[in-house]
């Protein structure tokens, strides 16, 4: 059993934040890795990224867009409430090194895995330069804590309600064309599309580019293959070669098509959920 | 007198184990053989000759005093019997329901030569049974500590008996799983219908009660590494039992098509996860109507059944040999061919196709014919040219065999492994790091579940000794 030591909101409710205590994992887990968690005894497990570790609390955050059944259930519980079990550190830690100018690029919750990465790029010496997106202003994520853990802090919303007016890729390719040599690395995490999108302009600039893979798992060990993508022609598994990849080399269609495969179950579990807690109401 | 002699000498016919009636087991998930009632399985245990010189006994990888168990049970002694099959098989009630009788003692059993062999695996299935429905079998003594401490990574039927035994000789005994539930493939790959989880659930509460410790949701190589249990953690040896737990995929065109799950996959989510109970259980399924498994062991018998049972209305499996060479155990072949399940011998797969969103709707298979033998000693088959035939499908399933998981491995300094990735290990599970052993699918690559349970008592062993004298 592991203890939700804190809860908040974010994104008008859409988006919720748990501190977690599991000093294990705390003391172990680095930036760009995950946890596979199960709520209670019927539950899934899901992986989701670490946003953020305190090794002497004990703790680890987890940030979450509730999107279905148990990222919902979740979003009910409380400070004092506990989750079954959780699994980590999972996935293979960021390459961070020194290079020169990193630019790092977030959309939606993607913003909740970049932020440890972003922060421990600056850590290691790096220019940091992140750019980070919502559709509208009120579903943009830690802009603090970005700000912080960034050199310079670029923000842009697609319907022009709060910093740049556009995608993220559009402040990319500025960024790009701006700095040119200069950028050693980029790394982008968050919706599928947006990520394909970010490696196509990074490309045009020959600029190496990471994307942190959100395929479907169950074990997260390497087990199963239900993770399996497919980077530069042959099939990885995220949760062990991952979860970030080259993004020139990945399929970013056959990974959207993958997400959609349990669409009408995801449904039905849902409505069912909803219908019982408003009944219970 | 004469009338008994009679009677002996009129041949009992084999118990015929009761079962489910495939119509109705098909589509469920409960346990296909009923189990012996005590007179039949006083009767089956009539058959056994009590041989001096027991060929049974060769046949088993662990030498389970096969006419001694069998002539306890009919005696109606299923005490004695259940404690003289202890003395070498932990797992009784799995082995009864899962090794390959056909092949090991059964398979030897000199009864067997004119008639059908004695049911061997039905009566120590019995027996098990029997025990584990008594509240009154006291725990056997714990011995006195001995203050040495032992890790076991992996919860497998290998892992189990490492525990089971080392606790048992007085040292501190703890395990870690990667998943949230012990068990290994016992818990996540083999069905329901076949392997009742409340049975190991059983094992491990007994293992619990010994004071083993079980610690899930660790995976030793992110979590914690085999070396920081010895330097950090204070362990004085580790056993390492992770099984196989690598997917094989076909590598042909379409492999990543939606529908198309590697058997691990299928299973675990129907077993571990549940998915036959959803929306009960959250963790979904997709349920193909027309379902093809490739491959032709018990992991592919277990997906074909599965998928019955999650209601398709064509299961086909599709095996690149012949029939005489499948390797499934005789009686889940046998079951699967009365659920229904229809068998496509000496074709193999060329490629998957998908719809423009990703989802499978069939599958190219090229016809084969056996040639010559390969290294296998089987004749190799070999396409015929021009004979290829698409299949329909919306779901297919891969079972075409394991390799070695080298999440442990690969975090381990030192620890040699072979060319597959599999550890190298000697008889006894030492290998060539000092502390450290290795046993089950993870030395031998996938094997069963005797296999793993006889490395683990020699490595139990082994470590005794070691704790007791030295490397
Ligand atoms: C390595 C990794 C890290 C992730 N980190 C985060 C994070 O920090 N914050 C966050 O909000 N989301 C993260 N995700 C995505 C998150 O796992 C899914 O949103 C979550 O599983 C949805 O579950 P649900 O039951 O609420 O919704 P569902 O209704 O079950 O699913 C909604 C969508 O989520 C995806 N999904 C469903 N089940 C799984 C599963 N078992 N594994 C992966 N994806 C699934 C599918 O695309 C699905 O269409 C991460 C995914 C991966 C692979
Ligand atoms: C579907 C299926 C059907 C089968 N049917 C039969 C049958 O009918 N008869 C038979 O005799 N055999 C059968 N087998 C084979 C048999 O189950 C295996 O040979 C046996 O279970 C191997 O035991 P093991 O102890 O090596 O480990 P496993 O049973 O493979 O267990 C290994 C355990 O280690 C855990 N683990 C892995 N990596 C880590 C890590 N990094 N950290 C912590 N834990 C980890 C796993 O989660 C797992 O719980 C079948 C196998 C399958 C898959
Ligand atoms: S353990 Fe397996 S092989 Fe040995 S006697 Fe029992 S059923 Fe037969
Ligand atoms: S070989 Fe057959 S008859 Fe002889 S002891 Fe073994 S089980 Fe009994
Ligand atoms: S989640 Fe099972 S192999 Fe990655």
């Amino acid at each position: 059993m592991f203890e939700i030591i804190a809860r908040q909101e974010l994104a008008q409710g859409t988006v919720v934040a748990n501190d977690i205590m599991a000093p294990k994992i705390a003391a172990k887990a680095r930036p760009g890795q995950f946890i596979i968690l199960r709520v209670n005894e019927t539950g899934e497990r899901i992986p989701l990224t670490m946003a953020d570790t305190d090794p002497e609390r004990g703790t680890i955050t987890i940030i979450y867009q509730v999107v279905g059944k148990t990222t919902a259930m979740m979003a009910r519980l409380g400070a004092g409430d506990t989750i079954m079990d959780i699994a980590g550190p999972l996935g293979r830690p960021t390459p961070i090194e020194k290079k020169g100018t990193i630019i790092c690029v977030g959309g939606g919750t993607g913003v909740a895995v970049l932020h440890p990465i972003t922060r421990g790029f600056k850590q290691a010496g790096n220019k940091v330069i992140a750019i980070i997106g919502a559709r509208n202003q009120e579903l943009l994520i830690m802009e603090d804590k970005m700000a912080k853990a960034s050199d310079e802090l670029l923000v842009c919303t697609d319907d022009g309600s709060y910093g740049h007016h556009g995608f993220v890729t559009d402040v990319l390719r500025e960024q790009l064309q701006k700095l040119g040599d200069e950028v050693k690395e980029a790394v982008c995490i968050g919706p599928v599309p947006m990520m394909k999108f970010c490696a196509k302009v990074t490309e045009e600039f020959k600029v190496p580019t990471m994307a942190s893979l959100n395929a479907i798992m169950v074990d997260g060990t390497g087990m199963c293959g239900c993770c399996r993508v497919s980077v530069g022609g042959q099939t990885k598994f995220a949760c062990v070669d991952g979860p970030e990849f080259d993004a020139h080399q990945v399929d970013f269609e056959e990974l959207s098509r993958r997400l959609t495969a349990y669409i009408p179950q995801e449904k039905e579990a849902m409505d069912l959920f909803q219908h019982k807690c408003s009944c219970e109401a | 007198m004469a009338e008994a002699k009679k009677a002996k000498k009129e041949k009992i016919p084999r118990t015929k184990m009761p079962e489910q009636a495939p119509e109705v087991r098909r589509r469920n998930f409960e346990e296909v053989p009923l189990g012996l009632t005590p007179e039949m399985a006083q009767r089956e245990a009539g058959r056994c000759l009590q041989c001096k010189k027991p060929a049974c006994v060769t046949g088993c990888p662990v030498e389970v005093p096969i006419p001694e168990f069998i002539g306890h049970i009919r005696d109606g002694n299923f005490e004695k019997a259940i404690l003289a099959l202890w003395t070498k098989n932990s797992f009784p009630a799995v082995c009864g329901r899962v090794c390959p009788q056909e092949n090991q003692c059964e398979g030897k059993c000199i009864v067997g030569k004119k008639d059908d062999p004695v049911a061997i695996g039905y009566l120590e299935r019995f027996v098990a049974d029997w025990a584990r429905a008594q509240s009154d079998i006291s725990l056997p003594p714990i011995p006195e500590k001995t203050g040495k401490k032992v890790a076991v990574v992996g919860t497998g039927p290998g892992g189990l008996t490492v525990a089971g035994d080392l606790i048992l000789k007085g040292h501190d005994v703890t395990m870690f799983e990667a998943f949230h539930k012990p068990g290994g493939v016992l818990v996540y790959g083999i069905p329901e219908f076949r392997l009742p989880k409340e049975i190991v659930a059983h094992e491990v509460a007994f293992l619990s009660q010994l004071g083993v410790k079980v610690e899930c949701n660790v995976v030793v190589g992110r979590m914690i590494t085999v070396d920081e249990l010895l330097q950090e953690q204070g362990f004085d040896a580790v056993y390492i039992g992770v099984g196989a737990g690598l997917p094989r995929f076909l590598g042909v065109p379409g492999e990543n098509a939606i529908g198309v799950y590697s058997a691990n996959e299928y299973l675990t989510r129907s077993n571990l996860m549940k998915a036959y109970l959803f929306p009960e259980y959250d963790t979904p399924l997709v349920k193909g109507k027309k379902v093809v498994v490739f491959g032709g062991g018990n992991v592919a018998m277990d997906s074909l059944r599965t998928a019955m049972r999650m209601g398709a209305d064509e299961v086909k499996c599709i095996y690149r040999r012949s029939r005489s060479e499948l390797p499934a155990r005789a009686e889940e072949i046998h079951h699967a061919e009365e659920e229904g399940i229809e068998f496509f011998f000496l074709h193999s797969p060329l490629r998957f196709f998908e719809d423009d969103k990703g989802f499978l709707t069939g599958v190219e298979v090229q016809e084969m014919e056996l040639g010559e033998p390969d290294e296998s000693g089987r004749r190799r088959p070999v396409p015929i040219k021009g004979s290829t035939k698409t299949m329909e499908c919306d779901m297919a399933i891969i079972a075409v065999g394991a390799a070695a998981n080298p999440l442990v491995t690969s975090t381990t300094q030192g620890l040699e492994t072979n060319q597959w990735g599999y550890i190298v290990a000697d008889e006894a599970g030492k290998t060539k790091k000092p502390g450290v052993w290795a046993g089950g699918d993870i030395v031998t690559g996938a094997a069963t579940v005797i296999l793993a349970a006889g490395a683990g008592r020699q490595a139990a062993n082994s470590i005794h000794q070691y704790l007791t004298w030295g490397w």
